[in-house]
């Protein structure tokens, strides 16, 4: 089971020295999401499957999709082409899918070896994280939250001076 | 967790955050800088979820919880610039933006 967890180090940092070295945004958050899910591996083996989980659904969804949308809003890739749309560039799938291959045969190994219970030792469950979330650190949970509500307030802010602008 | 020594998994994070910041420091395009933070940030949660795998307890997973909401709300704001930015200047080229006004 330690393979397992080595195979996806290097999975992610070779989609991670992929991302900051490509031209292309979109071709960068392919391999970041291939190296997100990487990571999430890693959780996993390491017994923190809560992680792991949050890890897909928030990271590899929900923060990703932003970029997404801002790249599909701003139109970048195609100003950096000069003919053809580099997106739709030959091969340029090849590299994402062999990484995310290799996850997908660790992700087999790991339902065949062990049936789904977490790598091997002792994983600490999501319900013992959720306890210490709501219990000793109830304080810093509602500070996350005035956080994010800066966040959205301030997100809210920028982007709508710039329609007033117009 | 017993099979894989910490050492080995703060080596990985360790790794993670210096690409992400070569990034940083290396790309001139707001996109790319953007998109390093966020593997810099994941490559503190790595580390925090590898110590609390260490010692099997929560504190570990509920630090990488307030990263992924400090690095949600960084990313929303990030995000409101760089478009603010290209509406501004028509680039998303930091350089195009070093001078202040007045």
């Amino acid at each position: 089971m330690t393979a397992v967890f080595y195979i996806s180090s290097v999975v992610a940092l070779v989609a991670t020295a992929m991302t900051i070295t490509r031209r292309n945004p979109v071709h960068a958050l392919l391999y970041f999401i291939v190296s997100l899910l990487a990571v999430a591996v890693d959780f996993f083996v390491l017994g923190a499957p809560f992680v792991a989980a949050i890890e897909v659904i928030v990271y590899a969804g929900a923060i990703m999709v932003l970029f997404v949308f801002v790249i599909m809003t701003l139109n970048v890739s195609s100003e950096a082409a000069g003919e053809k749309p580099a997106i739709f560039a030959r091969g340029a799938w090849i590299g994402p899918s062999a990484l995310a291959f290799a996850l997908l045969v660790e992700l087999a190994y790991v339902i065949a070896k062990s049936a789904g219970a977490a790598a091997g030792g002792v994983s600490v469950p999501p319900a013992e994280v959720g306890r210490a979330l709501y219990g000793p650190y109830l304080i810093a949970v509602e500070l996350a939250s005035l956080l994010l509500l800066a966040g959205l307030v301030g997100a809210y802010h920028l982007g709508r001076r710039e329609v007033a602008g117009k | 967790m017993v099979t894989i020594p910490m050492e080995h998994g703060l080596i990985f994070a360790g790794a993670l955050f210096a690409l992400g910041l070569a990034g940083v420091l290396l790309r001139r395009n707001l996109l790319f800088m953007l998109l390093s933070i966020e593997i810099m940030l994941n490559a503190a949660g790595v580390a925090f979820v590898v110590a609390g795998a260490k010692w099997q307890e929560a504190d570990g997973q509920v630090m990488f919880f307030f990263i992924l909401a400090i690095a949600a709300a960084e990313v929303s704001v990030g995000l409101a610039i760089l478009l603010q930015m290209y509406h501004r200047f028509k680039t998303l080229d930091t350089d195009a933006v070093s001078r202040m006004r007045g």
